[in-house]
């Protein structure tokens, strides 16, 4: 195909040629970023949390009037709940992961450094890897023995006789390869405030309760502490996917029957945890598909505007070409190829666009890079929107007669 | 002369059907969505107390030690109780009130009702004046309840309608937990948007039922909710234990009238600190900070990144929907370049031929905002029926509603200057000449 003609036409139609590649080099940028954007989100949206996510229901209950002895009632509890048909496990917790509201401690590796070298999540709660089904791959998990009723510690860190606390913990490996890299965590101790814990086992994974960001979303830990019944504990219960419904409610009914003044404030299997939590994501991501599909719509439709007023105003010359022996095929393909041309040179503009725009993005929203693999994907999808939009106007084109050429219009 | 304009645009515009219709959609679809968002945005980034919030401060001291769990230099976002209740006691501002957030049970007297827990804010009596909450019945309670732990308390006018039927319920009790409390005061509908005195409960869409003196809610021991950060051995908000003294887990919030006493007060603050160094009890230097409502706001930076991202995508969509119908309208008032050019041999002016092609693209722009004004009350419809907890907020106020109108008729005007001027260019004779 002769590329001059067509080159000279645009040339004639500067200005409008230039306003179809600016429509295409912006609609390409943002349709990278967009669809980067998307990416990112459903990547988050996957994120393992290293437990048996569809086995687990949760309850958490508020006490009109506090227990006397919230530790009796937690374990009374804990009791009833395991005599319910079905139910294969139970633990109480403080957080549960991708719950949002979360309990977070700093850890150091010295006791005298300034900053600590991370925060990680703080699970407190007797046979909760167990329960929620956290696989061990190294050391052991935490013993009945080893955990301490919270306020006893608590009054233990006030007083600074810090002597005496459960100095063991469960971390992930995440964590564990943050804090020592390459090396093997069991054994190894570490600072959280004055109180030195010593790493007894290793989790495969436990994702934090406040698994905002990837890079951090995997740091958690298992402490033996045991907090006893109040409103921000909840019980985690292991059942069979298809058990859940009866065992859900089972509990809140035994546990509302062991006693009776108080408020159930949740009820839910993990699962719906699950999908609360990236909530707002799943609705980004569902925008940036709208926006993406409106953004190539309009686009499409600029297109087929402009080439089917192109081909009204060229019907003359496009009958002179037919009569000088142009097959319709010729047509087609001029417009195709003229169409071709013009998305590759917004194309071109698109990409130093879209490189602009991930810039921005990743000084004000902290996007990553955007990787080189979105490029070809926005090339592809606007060459082939292009095409598909310039078909119809270009085959009215190719159906002009060569009689035209000699009627006056 | 405008109606002759008017006739002659609409003449033109119904020439070419489906042309006008998608230029039309692109304007609408671009405004649409630029308006949904840059509605949601104004009402995440409004001021929640609007008046006063310029007159209202969020004092802020560093009490940690060298090391901790909240890195850099910006001091704590909370307050200890001990500090917060040397602040409110040394009475240094016009106003001042001390809080936290928390939850409590309610027991109804009326059998039909279960117990259940609602939304609390632990205050103290400048609370109320402070920030202009308004009554329906009563009033909030007075320095004096305070310090006697009164077991007094306010509740807003859901719980009133819930509890009482929306009758005058001042001087009733109500029993929360195991204690009985007097009504002093029903509030009527009052839900600062943002909820800027204490963002750690949620920034939208959040208000408290309760209101209770500070004091009897400690010495109650009911719960607390919110954020509290902790260093050196303090161990956070456990339960029905509250944090340590080494924890932050209180706002106070000043009212300074003028900017001279904010300026004495922020002295304050720095002797203050000063002071607790010497005693011991403070190990950095003071690191003081003083933000009226809307500094505060912009610091915590309160309104979702998704949102502003939302914003910029649509800005974007109406650029290319700008752009399209640039180009649109230029080919078309090309394409009727040799009518042009009839009415210029015939003695139109360039200038009266320019002011006709506006007005065409005027008309698409009005009749492209009406359909983007119908499909931004649409979208914000949607948004309001998304799970988001500032869902409920989102409205097109009047003021949105004047800036769609101008922005889509001059988003339009605009995109109808270059191709005017371009089709005015245009040499008669050539035009006669050829086809």
């Amino acid at each position: 195909m002769e590329l001059r003609p067509i080159l000279s036409t645009l040339r004639r139609h500067k200005t409008t040629a230039w306003l179809l590649i600016l429509e295409i080099a912006l609609t390409c940028a943002i349709v990278c970023n967009a669809v980067f954007m998307i990416g990112h989100r459903l990547q988050h949206m996957h994120m393992s949390t290293g437990i048996a996510e569809h086995d687990l229901v949760q309850v958490q209950l508020a006490e009109i009037v506090p227990s006397p002895d919230v530790y009796a009632r937690a374990e009374e509890d804990l009791a009833v709940l395991r005599q319910i048909p079905g139910v294969q496990a139970v633990a109480l917790t403080n957080q549960l992961p991708l719950q949002g509201s979360s309990s977070n401690a700093g850890i150091k590796l010295d006791i005298a450094q300034r900053q600590p070298t991370l925060s990680a999540g703080t699970y407190f709660g007797e046979n909760l890897p167990q329960t929620m089904g956290a696989r061990l791959v190294a050391g052991r998990y935490l013993q009945p023995d080893e955990f301490m009723h919270a306020d006893i510690v608590l009054k233990a860190l006030a007083t600074g006789d810090t002597k005496r606390l459960p100095a063991v913990t469960v971390i992930t490996q995440a964590m564990g390869q943050r804090l020592w890299p390459g090396q093997n965590p069991l054994g190894k101790s570490f600072y959280i405030g004055p109180v030195p814990v010593r790493v007894v086992g290793v989790l495969a994974d436990l994702a934090r309760a406040n698994a905002y960001d990837d890079a951090t979303a995997h740091y958690s830990m298992i402490l033996p502490l045991f907090f006893g019944a109040d409103k921000d504990q909840s019980y985690v219960i292991r059942t069979r996917p298809q058990d859940r419904e009866a065992v859900l409610k089972a509990a809140v009914a035994a546990l509302k029957k062991a006693d009776p003044e108080r408020v159930v404030t949740k009820q839910r299997t993990y699962d719906e945890l699950r999908e609360k939590f990236f909530e707002n994501d799943r609705a980004m991501a569902g925008i940036l598909i709208g926006v993406i599909v409106a953004l190539l719509t309009v686009t499409a439709l600029g297109i087929v505007g402009l080439a089917s007023f192109w081909v009204g105003q060229r019907r003359r010359t496009i009958g002179v070409r037919r009569a000088l022996g142009a097959t319709r095929g010729d047509i087609l393909r001029y417009f195709q190829t003229e169409n071709f041309l013009l998305a590759t040179f917004g194309i071109v503009l698109g990409m130093v666009l879209a490189y602009g725009i991930n810039l921005f993005l990743m000084l004000h929203y902290e996007l990553p890079r955007l990787p080189a693999i979105y490029f070809p994907v926005g090339a592809l999808a606007l060459w082939a929107i292009g095409q598909l939009a310039v078909l119809g106007p270009a085959l009215r084109a190719s159906r002009v007669p060569p009689v035209v050429a000699t009627r006056a219009v | 002369m405008f109606g002759y304009y008017l006739d002659l645009a609409l003449h033109s515009l119904k020439r070419n059907k489906a042309l006008t219709a998608l230029m039309v959609l692109a304007i609408a679809l671009g405004i649409g969505a630029s308006m949904t968002t840059l509605t949601v945005l104004h009402v995440l980034s409004g001021d929640p107390l609007p008046g006063r919030s310029g007159t209202l401060y969020y004092p802020q001291i560093d009490p940690r030690d060298n090391g901790g769990l909240l890195p850099g230099k910006e001091p704590p976002e909370q307050l200890t109780y001990i500090d917060g209740l040397n602040l409110l006691h040394a009475k240094r501002a016009d106003r001042q009130a001390l809080m936290t957030g928390g939850a409590v049970p309610i027991q109804p007297d009326s059998a039909a009702l279960d117990p259940f827990y609602v939304e609390a804010r632990y205050t103290t009596a400048d609370f109320f004046p402070m920030f202009g909450t308004r009554f329906r019945y009563g009033q909030g309670w007075n320095a004096a309840d305070d310090e006697a732990k009164a077991r007094e308390v306010v509740i807003n006018s859901e719980l009133n309608e819930r509890l009482f039927g929306g009758a005058n319920s001042v001087g009733r009790t109500l029993r929360i937990g195991d204690t009985t409390f007097r009504i002093a005061g029903v509030l009527d509908d009052w839900a600062p948007s943002p909820h800027f005195y204490d963002l750690n409960t949620g920034s939208y869409g959040y208000t408290e039922q309760v209101f209770m003196p500070l004091l009897t809610a400690l010495d109650l021991h009911m719960d607390h909710n919110g954020s509290t950060d902790c260093w050196g051995n303090g161990a956070g908000g456990a339960g029905h234990i509250y944090p340590a003294a080494s924890c932050v887990w209180m706002q106070f919030w000043v009212q300074l009238d003028t900017p001279a006493k904010a300026a004495d007060y922020k002295e304050f603050l720095v002797h203050y600190s000063e002071q607790q160094k010497a005693l011991g009890r403070f190990v950095k230097a003071p690191n003081v900070r003083l933000r009226n409502v809307m500094q505060w706001l912009s610091y915590e930076m309160v309104v979702p990144d998704d949102v502003r991202l939302q914003t910029g995508l649509a800005f974007g969509f109406l650029l290319v929907c700008l752009v399209n119908t640039v180009g649109l309208m230029l080919a078309k008032f090309l394409r009727g370049a040799g009518e042009l050019g009839v009415r210029r041999a015939l003695g139109a002016s360039k200038r009266a031929l320019f002011a006709q092609l506006l007005v065409e693209s005027g008309v698409v722009g009005l009749v492209g905002g009406i359909g983007g004004l119908l499909l931004a009350l649409l979208g914000l419809w949607v948004v309001r029926h998304r799970p988001s907890d500032y869902a409920a907020l989102a409205h097109l106020d009047p003021t949105m509603l004047f800036t769609t109108f101008l922005l889509a008729v001059g988003a339009s005007l605009l995109a109808g200057l270059l191709p005017a001027w371009r089709a005015c260019q245009i040499a008669p004779a050539l035009q006669l000449k050829s086809n």
